[in-house]
């Protein structure tokens, strides 16, 4: 688990979780990359509470490991200044089989989204500042589907 | 107490963290948040939705009544958009 400013390379970290075992049958690897909104968007600038971030991620990987059978987990966070293209979030997961794999891959990302303390600010393209992008209803939504 | 403030509260409060001392009438977090709304204007913006703000005692997540105890570190933020 880990929150970073610097790019992350998503093949590399999914690989150290499978390097020299044979009984892993199934990793997912999930990326959240930077959108451009069309062109619109010159850059993302997250911020986070340090400390925090890294205990919420956490938390939130020993909740996964405690529902799903899983043989490994990564997670990791940008924060700083992030272009278009760029990755922003990582979530791999390493199971015998892929249904826990997906389901726990996905439980990550849900939580990760409305509880890890990040908040993403737009840069537009045009130089101005951008606003404060808004939580979706929807997000919470699937977080709160899993408390079910 | 330690307060913090994340994006655009602080933004509007203009610092990202400082000292306060609210008066020992105050227990709740939802307390907290009426009283530093009405320590100036830009805490007055920076509280003005209350219900739809999020809050974290020594880096816990807390419900607006939760009490505040003997917090050392207390932060208000808008609800996260990581991801």
């Amino acid at each position: 688990m880990r929150v970073q400013k610097e790019v992350f390379d998503a093949a590399a970290e999914a690989a150290v979780l499978t390097d020299g075992r044979s009984d892993i049958g199934a990793v997912v690897t999930f990326t959240g990359l930077c959108r451009d909104e069309g062109g619109a968007l010159a850059a993302l600038e997250i911020e986070h509470y340090p400390g925090m971030a890294e205990d919420e991620i956490t938390r939130v990987a020993c909740e996964a490991a405690a529902r799903w059978p899983l043989e490994g987990i990564v997670a990791i966070h940008r924060y700083g200044l992030i272009k278009p293209g760029e990755p922003i979030v990582l979530v791999v997961t390493a199971s015998t089989h892929r249904t826990e794999a997906f389901a726990a891959a996905t439980f990550l990302m849900d939580y990760l989204k409305t509880e890890a303390p990040f908040w993403k600010k737009q840069h537009l393209a045009d130089q101005t500042s951008g606003d404060w992008v808004e939580a979706k209803a929807q997000d919470f939504a699937a977080a709160d589907k899993w408390r079910a | 107490m330690r307060a913090l403030y994340f994006a655009w509260v602080r933004e509007r409060i203009g610092k990202a963290e400082e000292e306060i001392a609210p008066p020992e009438t105050i227990k709740t977090v939802g307390e907290l948040m009426g009283w530093l709304h009405g320590q100036g204007e830009n805490y007055a913006a920076a509280f003005a939705h209350i219900k739809s703000m999020r809050a974290a005692i020594d880096r816990t997540h807390v419900k607006h009544d939760a009490l505040i105890g003997n917090a050392r570190e207390i932060a208000f933020f808008p609800p996260m958009t990581g991801g």
